[in-house]
């Protein structure tokens, strides 16, 4: 049996940002990866750096995402100079576009929300009408009404972000094992057994990351990972000289000129088909905030399975009755990849999770059912 | 350095390239009018300007990217060649144009 420091089961962005993290506190560190046959939300992600959408009633994951954005320029300038890719990063600030009064109306009062939840740790924001978003959007529609700005948002290549992840975690010494699906897992405190194909690896600590596969493996190891698929669609238009400075929550421009549709959700199981009625209205939306998009070919289109909590939040947990396996799980792979590396990776190298991460336990599930 | 098979139609089809007129048979590609009219490259990349040519002539690889009739981006080896098909190689990023309309 190979023994590690640690063994990250699941090479998306989540375990590969964990296992890199791991690898770089010294960690001699295994990730186990399906590869991608897998549903790999990694491969069909939006690419957004977001933070004014997220936290809404949780003031804790709205502080967690800050402090991952914050940790985005450090970790993109890091894996460009030790892999040579770079993943595209720019945080310009970012616009949520409103389309008629309600939407608009909705938003003020969200964003409201969240100043107030945000206590002393403040939340800056501005609801812009339509005008005054004319002036740095060009060519906005006139059925926007207005939007709301933050200058935390940003973007980012989640592609080239996963490359040069597994790019860093190997040059740091970390053991990629490819094209493999774990079988048996023996559980115990501290010591934990993990068949991949005919032989085992071994380690003191294990830390699940294996995306939707984490609500079968999570009982293993005395965790729970309710996750649930979400589909999302995408669509890509051909490249083009950039004109949008900054992203919004539904259309970037990306470094290379693409501009990216997006943001829908179905709750449709584990289906990554397409279906031309949302593809349709992912369109008819991008076409009425910006009228040019009309003229753009497409040229991809996708559909992604989310890893969805039941409530949107991410689960992180260190197991009680295993202690030295834990588990990450969310939705927000790119942004959250930094706080990943930087924030979560430290605290499993140091066996605790920090207390600021209690909440996210999934614990908080675990409400008695009432009569 | 293209040269076209000795027993194909008779080229009766004219377009222009960049200005010059190219002659090709019926039925043939924008993307081979290019070819014929003897440019190296159709396109330069959109991030790093690299010069392509066209490729894979089917379609897929997207490398044979041309302004056709005013259209930028297009897949030339997909688009037959028409009399008076005004060519023009894709030089980097397309343009867009956001003003109000």
């Amino acid at each position: 049996m190979t023994r590690y420091d640690a063994i990250v089961i699941g090479g998306g962005l989540v375990g590969s940002a964990i296992a890199y993290g791991l690898a770089r506190e010294g960690l001699r560190v295994a990730l186990v990866d399906e590869g991608d046959v897998a549903y790999r939300a990694s491969r069909g992600n939006f690419g957004l750096v977001w933070v004014q959408s997220k936290g809404d009633g949780a003031p804790h994951y709205q502080r967690w995402t800050r402090r991952s954005a914050d940790q985005w320029p450090a970790l993109a300038a890091e894996l460009s100079a030790r892999t040579g890719i770079s993943v595209g990063h720019e945080r310009p600030g970012g616009i949520h576009l409103c389309l008629g009064e309600a939407e608009l109306e909705e938003r003020r009062a969200r964003m409201e929300r969240m100043r107030i939840q945000s206590g002393n740790f403040g939340f800056e924001y501005r609801m812009l009408d339509h005008r005054e978003l004319a002036d740095m959007l060009p060519g906005l529609g006139p059925s926007v009404t207005g939007a709301s700005w933050t200058p935390y948002d940003g973007h980012a290549n989640p592609l080239n972000l996963l490359h040069a992840l597994h790019k860093a975690f190997v040059e740091k010494g970390g053991r990629y094992i490819p094209n493999t699906t774990i079988g048996d897992a023996k559980a115990a405190a501290r010591d934990f057994r993990i068949a991949i194909g005919d032989r085992e690896i071994g380690a003191p600590k294990v830390v699940l990351a294996a995306g939707l596969g984490n609500s079968g493996l999570a009982p293993l190891f005395g965790l729970s990972a309710p996750v649930e698929p979400q589909r999302g669609q995408i669509l890509v238009t051909e490249r083009a000289q950039r004109v949008l400075p900054m992203p919004t929550t539904t259309i970037r421009q990306t470094v290379e000129g693409g501009i990216m549709l997006g943001d829908s959700q179905e709750d449709v199981g584990f289906d990554t088909s397409q279906k031309p009625v949302i593809m349709q209205t992912i369109a008819r939306r991008a076409v009425l905030s910006f009228p040019w998009v009309r003229d753009l070919r497409i040229v991809r289109a996708w559909a992604a399975l989310r890893v969805m909590p039941p409530d949107g939040l991410p689960i992180y947990d260190q197991s009680e009755r295993f202690p030295g396996a834990f588990t990450a799980n969310c939705h927000s792979g790119v942004t959250l990849a930094a706080a990943h590396a930087n924030l979560y990776a430290p605290m499993v190298a140091a066996g605790a999770l920090d207390p600021a991460l209690d909440l996210f336990s999934a614990r908080r599930f675990d409400v008695p059912a009432l009569a | 350095m293209f040269r076209r098979w000795p027993d194909a139609d008779p080229a009766t089809i004219a377009v222009i390239v960049e200005g010059r007129t190219a002659l090709v048979p019926p039925g043939a590609s924008a993307a081979a009018a290019v070819l014929v009219a003897g440019f190296r490259h159709i396109r330069e990349t959109p991030v790093e300007g690299r010069e392509r040519s066209p490729y894979c002539m089917m379609g897929i690889c997207f490398d044979c990217l041309a302004e056709i009739d005013g259209v930028p981006n297009r897949q030339s080896c997909m688009v037959e060649a028409r009399p008076g098909m005004r060519i023009r190689r894709q030089i980097r990023a397309r343009k867009i144009d956001p003003a109000p309309q």
